[in-house]
């Protein structure tokens, strides 16, 4: 005998991604999942976002790493809430892991949650945490092919940021290809090519980023 | 590494509903898969046959339907399959040619139907 069903496999993590949601929603905070390779300069880029942002918006991390406190401590040095996560193997984070973190963050004292998932361009595309929009970071070194190698990761994104765009001159990455990988999966998400070593373009990622913000 | 708890998600799909019509065994958990859910088959597989044992669900063929991810142009609203291997030769719409794509589809993932004795 059949039996329909029809159930989502992830249900269980959706419906904590949709409460960590309402949670964010009530406090006013703009919550942004930043995915990306290892190297890609996620924690780069969040370091010159609470430099640029600085009595413009309040900002708050999620860090999260199979291990250690590296990055979290990085962030703390600035005087931002932090939260590390250490997934202990787990190749992404999960709603669960962000709806812990919460709780130990001045979610009063927030504008925006910045959410640095684990470096991977597969599956962290797959599970839902509760933020507002998915951010993608490739780097110049990483080549211009990978559009075509994740497409599941770059058709998700709300916004791409090319990072180290000062390595430019010394590497061969065509950016009309990688633009063309980007466009043939997902026509909408700005393309924000930056340098977090020079700080060149990084204005028009913070305008993209505080653009978002939630009404108060 | 995450093929674990999602099976573990899979079989308690599969037990909850078998025990709602008072069947006796499972004898097979029918999946659709996208194909943008990174998830591998064999994997699924190799975990369900150990967590299964000694449940209703043990032995029980795990069926994964595969589905592409589909496009839609940004232009003309076609929609079409996405096939990764044409990706890189520069994907356009069949209909009117364009290139400014959105995938719309491809994360699907999850239990369709149980077969039980």
């Amino acid at each position: 005998m059949r039996v329909q069903v029809v159930r989502e496999i992830l249900s269980a993590n959706d419906q904590i991604a949709q409460s960590n949601q309402r949670l964010l929603d009530e406090k006013g905070i703009l919550a942004v999942n930043l995915m990306a390779s290892p190297g890609a300069g996620k924690t780069s880029l969040i370091l010159a976002t609470i430099a640029a942002t600085r009595g413009r918006a309040r900002l708050g991390v999620i860090e999260g790493d199979l291990a250690s406190r590296i990055d979290a401590d990085r962030v703390a040095r600035e005087k931002v809430p932090a939260v590390q996560i250490n997934t202990g193997g787990g190749c992404h984070l999960d709603a669960p892991q962000v709806s812990r973190a919460l709780e130990s963050l001045p979610l009063e004292q927030l504008d925006i949650l910045l959410i640095e998932n684990v470096g991977n361009l597969v599956c962290p595309a797959n599970f839902r945490l509760g933020a507002h929009r998915a951010v993608v970071i490739a780097s110049v070194p990483e080549g211009d092919d990978k559009p075509f190698k994740y497409p599941g990761m770059f058709s998700a994104a709300d916004a791409v940021v090319l990072n180290k765009t000062d390595l430019l001159p010394y590497i061969a990455f065509d950016l009309a290809r990688f633009s063309r990988g980007l466009r043939a999966i997902n026509p909408k998400a700005p393309l924000l090519s930056l340098s977090c070593a020079t700080g060149e373009g990084l204005a028009a990622w913070v305008a993209w980023l505080l653009g978002q913000s939630q009404p108060r | 590494m995450h093929e674990l708890p999602v099976t573990e998600n899979i079989l308690a799909i599969a037990l909850e509903e078998a025990a709602r019509v008072h069947a006796r065994k499972v004898t097979a958990i029918n999946l659709v898969v996208g194909d943008m859910s990174s998830i591998v088959d064999d994997s699924v597989q190799f975990y369900f046959d150990f967590l299964s044992k000694d449940t209703p669900a043990a032995g029980a063929a795990l069926n994964f339907r595969r589905v592409p991810p589909q496009l839609c142009c940004a232009e003309c609203d076609e929609h079409f399959d996405f096939k990764m291997e044409e990706l890189e030769q520069g994907l356009a719409c069949p209909h009117c040619g364009g290139s400014r794509l959105e995938m719309v589809s491809g994360t699907e993932f999850y239990v369709e139907s149980i077969d039980v004795d």
